[in-house]
């Protein structure tokens, strides 16, 4: 399926998601995900702080901004594993708020982590298996009668294994999870997360720590996503993805929404480039995320 | 001279004893909780105190039959899991192991206040509820056994019921381990938001687990009561503790390894309890008495929790790969 | 040494039965009114107890029991509460209908045994020995224990000041927890360690002080200062020759954990293994209560353990919110990986936080031993929940959530006396830890951030 994207072919570019001006907040022709006056503060920080977004249904949409912009938080909060202060957002028409992390997955909304989260001590097999939906075996009075749920799982064995194939993960499949490299975790992961067939794939970092000769494979196991007709989301730092791959981007910077539009206008807008440079000050410690930051900051607060 | 025969002796009758039976059992719960779950359960003493209990007040207080005694008990468990898993389960792992400590000791303190004493029999504890089982016993009376396990009737009897509950457990855990279920609780040892984010209901899953095994632990507690009386005073911390000894041992996420963990404990501890207090006996540690001898096993218990965990975290049956610890 | 005086100081008996007594006419709650039916049913099983000898089971702690009879005239008197206090353990039990009772305590020692004249009829007595005695096992594990019962009139302490007296002893226990718990917090807030093994470093403390001001018959406070200088050391030793390795291993935070269980246990049962199982008393911990404030009567033993433990926190406030390692202490308890990037030894730090820790659990576990009194191998565990307990309802790793924590378990736990049996007052503040991480589980001083 993707072996015949090359590293030099231009991926189609969706393009026409918009109504009206491209700017922060600007309404989508089909949204799939939508964002009012969410709102997340840690104690006195504002972290997240997003008046109106809409995420366009069958595109890639890049997510970007400085370091402790408040693109994970945000991450967080869309997927039910962290509750907003304030705001309503919606998933495909149907509200999202207090709904847990769970149900969120069940609805079709599926997440990757920004530091991988294969399960280390289950084998590959397990991992992916792990993934599907609906699983009479699952529960634990069926779980001691094989024979009830024996059927299913060699269904869910048989998509597994052709999806590991596509991801060349099959030689490893009876291999602890914890022995692949990092960048094979996040192959791992994003198969896993296919196998219950998500309509909304949210990625966040899935380029970070991955060994550049993987980078292509992953680039273009992305766009697949879109060309079986799935939405992609995706948090990346990484300009050059962004533009090879993304159909539309959205900048946030300090919790709020600076600028939207197609990936080439967006690079240029002043207010981007504004928001990465005035940002860096805030960086010096090497932190990575919001949290770390706002610990910093409140050191900083301390040593005064 | 050392009776060398009545120690080994001793020592081998530990292999079979109820006793052992009801470690194995018990360590067989924690097992679901810690090795397969994550759950740092410190109140697994909790659970056998109301098994203990459980049956021992309904046979005594109600003049139940077996099987009611037993559902008591099982559950009085079920309603003390939910308790203890409702507010913790939620939060992080440490919460779970202080609630857990602190609600094992509040079941204790309860049962050993003299406030309740013609309910729970206070610090003397409770006696006079074998009847129910022993009127079970197919044996007919008599002494039966070769060498050191030679029993009368109802000692085989509580010896063939608690080895028989261990064998079935070990095999429903054996099931549930190799089952979607039991895929989707290792799952959220390793780490519970990715299995959440793949849309498990985790709270769900670690509550049912919480259960389970604490239901393990109240059988482990009927069984423990078959040999002996209930005296709260068994039911302390040290006793969670010990459980623990012998999961580490055997290796935590193991279905052999608790039991064939209680069987090495007991046989050893025995072993050591009888050659030091023999030893002792005949001089040749003089600067000890009996009762220090006695004291001496739990030095030991503690100093063997801490290198088992320290240089073999897997446990004898463990795998070497798998270190079955949570992160 | 006089045993009258000792009781009025803390001697719980009169004012919670008074108001249990109280409480059961006002309500019909489950605890108040569960003497009433333990009443009713219990002469059978405890003539059965009496007759048969107790089966042999492990471990058993309870062979040793005060028994007596209390009569008026030769008429038995039913309902009479009898409390018996001492080497840290309190119970307590009616009378039956035969006007007998019975109490199973831990060790073959000396107890307290108080008879509750507000539980005996209208205008009858205590007439002779005081309604308080100090009763010794003989030979056996049983002691008759009797009380001579005239007419009379009995003095009666008011509302206010039971009130008051517990509020003082509350706050001395929770000075003395704070101690201990503040260490606690700072190790697991900089090492991410619960460390079992804290009780241990409690009891070191008193059984240091038993060794060099008992056995050596040193000086009292020259034996307190080298306790608290050897338990400091000893957090030394424990750090540098234990978890200082470990961490370099890389082990994780519950196989850590699992460590200080099985060091509690070794340590706890070596600590037996030396000073064998029984309890024995500092110098002075028998001091009359002889202070007069108010309707409140305190020895000097008791205000020089509060001063103590209010002078050491301030101190240890000021060290960590003036001093540089004190601010650097709370940067690792805040984050140690981006402490350690701004420029902070963290390996110090930890050391200094074992030391300074294991020095506060060494005093706390004097103060204990006084409080109690007594000193016992196995004392530190004793407390070591509620030390939990306090830590986590002032939430995890601060320090000054700790100290908060500690006043409240020890006020609680104090107070609720008033209410609850006296044996059961340890269950009351655990259940309020079970209940505050429910509604609060960050704890009370806690930010809602921290909990993964």
């Amino acid at each position: 399926m993707s072996s015949n994207v090359t590293p030099t072919a231009k991926p189609v570019k969706s393009t026409g998601l918009h109504v009206g001006e491209a700017e922060p907040g600007v309404r989508k022709v089909d949204p799939i995900l939508t964002a009012d006056g969410v709102k997340r503060t840690f104690g006195g920080l504002t972290a997240v702080d997003v008046d109106h977004v809409e995420i366009p249904r069958g595109a890639i949409t890049a997510l970007i901004g400085p370091n402790g912009a408040g693109k994970t938080t945000f991450f967080n909060l869309l997927t039910g594993f962290d509750k907003p202060d304030e705001g309503k957002w919606e998933f495909d028409g149907r509200s999202l708020a207090h709904v847990p992390a769970y149900r969120v997955a069940r609805m079709g909304l599926i997440r990757t982590f920004q530091l991988t989260k294969a399960l280390g001590l289950l084998t590959v097999m397990d991992n992916m298996k792990l993934g599907a939906k609906g699983q009479t075996g699952e529960s634990l009075f069926r779980s001691i009668l094989p024979f009830v749920w024996r059927k299913q799982e060699d269904e869910i064995e048989a998509k597994a294994e052709e999806l590991l194939v596509r991801f060349k993960l099959d030689a490893k499949k009876e291999d602890y999870a914890a022995s692949l490299s990092g960048g094979q975790r996040k192959l791992l992961e994003m198969a896993r997360a296919l196998m219950s067939d998500p309509t909304l794939v949210m990625l966040d970092e899935p380029m970070a720590g991955v060994n550049p000769a993987l980078t292509q494979s992953l680039l273009d196991h992305i766009l697949d996503l879109k060309s079986q007709g799935m939405t992609v989301l995706f948090v990346e730092h990484d300009m050059h993805m962004v533009r090879h791959i993304a159909d539309w981007v959205i900048v946030m910077a300090e919790g709020r929404i600076v600028a939207e539009g197609d990936p080439h206008t967006v690079m240029e807008d002043p207010a981007v480039i504004d928001a990465y440079l005035g940002a860096h000050h805030d960086t010096d410690l090497g932190a990575t995320d919001t949290e770390n930051v706002e610990v910093l900051k409140e050191l900083i607060d301390d040593e005064q | 001279m050392i009776d060398w025969i009545t120690i080994f002796s001793n020592a081998a009758q530990e292999l079979i004893s109820p006793t052992t039976a009801a470690y194995a059992l018990a360590a067989l719960g924690l097992a679901i909780h810690f090795g397969y779950t994550g759950l740092l359960n410190f109140g697994q003493a909790g659970f056998m105190a109301l098994g203990a209990y459980g049956y021992a007040i309904s046979t005594l207080s109600f003049g139940f039959p077996v099987w009611a005694a037993v559902l008591v008990a099982i559950g009085a468990s079920v309603i003390f899991a939910l308790i203890l898993g409702i507010p913790t389960l939620r939060l992080r792992a440490d919460y779970l192991a202080i609630v857990t400590i602190a609600a094992a000791e509040i079941l204790r303190l309860i049962f050993t206040t003299n406030t309740f004493d013609a309910i729970t029999g206070s610090a003397t504890g409770l006696q006079g509820y074998k009847t129910g089982l022993a009127a079970l016993n197919p044996i007919p009376p008599g002494t039966y056994g070769f060498g050191p396990f030679t029993y009368n009737a109802f000692d085989w009897w509580i010896r063939i019921v608690g080895w028989t509950l261990v064998v079935l457990f070990a095999l429903l855990t054996w099931l549930i381990m190799r089952s979607p279920w039991g895929r989707v609780i290792k799952g959220i040892r390793e780490d519970e938001d990715a299995v959440r984010a793949l849309g498990k209901n985790v709270y769900s899953y670690k509550m049912q687990s919480l259960i389970l095994g604490g239901v393990y632990g109240t059988f482990a507690g009927m069984i423990f009561i078959m040999p002996r009386a209930v005296v709260p005073a068994n039911y302390q911390t040290s006793l969670t503790f010990f459980i623990y000894a012998i999961l580490l041992l055997g290796g935590a996420a193991t279905i052999f390894g608790p039991i064939v963990g209680s069987m090495i404990f007991w046989v050893l501890l025995s072993f050591f309890s009888g050659f030091v207090a023999r030893a002792v006996e005949v001089g040749w540690f003089p600067f000890m008495t009996q009762v220090q001898a006695g004291q001496l096993r739990f030095i030991l218990v503690g100093i063997a929790i801490m290198l088992i965990v320290i240089f073999r975290p897997q446990g004898i049956f463990g795998n070497k790969k798998e270190l079955a610890f949570v992160k | 040494m006089e045993p009258t005086q000792t009781v009025a100081r803390r001697s719980p008996g009169r004012w919670l039965i008074l108001l249990g007594i109280l409480l059961s006419a006002l309500t019909l709650s489950g605890i108040a009114a569960s003497p009433a039916m333990a009443e009713e049913v219990s002469p059978a099983p405890a003539a059965e107890q009496t007759e048969e000898p107790t089966a042999p089971a492990e471990e058993e702690e309870f062979e040793n029991f005060f028994t007596g009879n209390v009569t008026f005239e030769d008429e038995p008197l039913e309902g009479v509460r009898i409390t018996v206090e001492g080497n840290g353990f309190e119970a307590e039990t009616e009378t039956d209908a035969e006007g007998k009772w019975r109490i199973g305590v831990p060790e073959r020692a000396t107890y307290e045994v108080t008879l509750d004249e507000d539980t005996l009829p209208e205008g009858v007595a205590v007439t002779e020995g005081g309604a308080t005695v100090e009763a010794e096992f003989g030979l056996t594990g049983i002691k008759a224990v009797n009380f001579f019962i005239g007419e009379g009139e009995r003095q009666t302490t008011g509302l206010f000041a039971q009130v008051l007296i517990r509020l003082v002893n509350g706050l001395n226990f929770g000075l003395l927890l704070a101690l201990a718990a503040i260490g606690l917090s700072l190790i697991f807030g900089t090492t991410g360690l619960s460390n079992f093994a804290h009780a241990e470093m409690v009891t070191f403390g008193a059984l240091m002080v038993l060794t060099f001001g008992v056995d050596l018959a040193l000086p009292i406070w020259i034996a307190i200062a080298i306790a608290i200088v050897l338990s400091a050391l000893l957090g030394w030793v424990l750090d540098a020759g234990l978890w200082k390795p470990l961490r370099r291993r890389g082990v994780g935070l519950i196989p850590l954990m699992i460590v200080s269980i099985g060091l509690s246990l070794a340590l706890r049962y070596t600590y037996q293994f030396i000073y064998g199982g029984g309890t024995q008393q500092l110098p002075g911990a028998t001091a009359p209560s002889d202070i007069q404030l108010g309707p409140i009567s305190l020895s000097w033993i008791d205000i020089a353990s509060m001063t103590t433990s209010i002078v050491v926190l301030v101190a240890v406030a000021y060290f960590l919110l003036r001093t540089r390692i004190g601010k650097a202490t709370r940067a690792v308890a805040d984050n140690a990986s981006l402490a350690a990037a701004s420029g902070i030894d963290v390996d110090r730090v930890i050391r200094i936080v074992w030391v300074s820790g294991a020095a506060l659990a060494g005093l706390a576990g004097v103060l204990w031993a006084y409080f109690r009194p007594g000193v016992s191998w196995d004392m530190g565990f004793q407390i070591l929940l509620l030390i939990f307990a306090a830590v986590v309802l002032g939430g995890l790793g601060t320090a000054f959530g700790a100290l908060v924590g500690s006043l409240i378990v020890g006020l609680f736990i104090e107070m609720s006396t008033l209410w609850i049996p006296s044996d059961m007052k340890y269950v009351g503040a655990l259940v309020v830890l079970i209940v505050v991480l429910l509604f609060r589980p960050q704890g009370i001083l806690g930010r809602r951030e921290r909990i993964g």
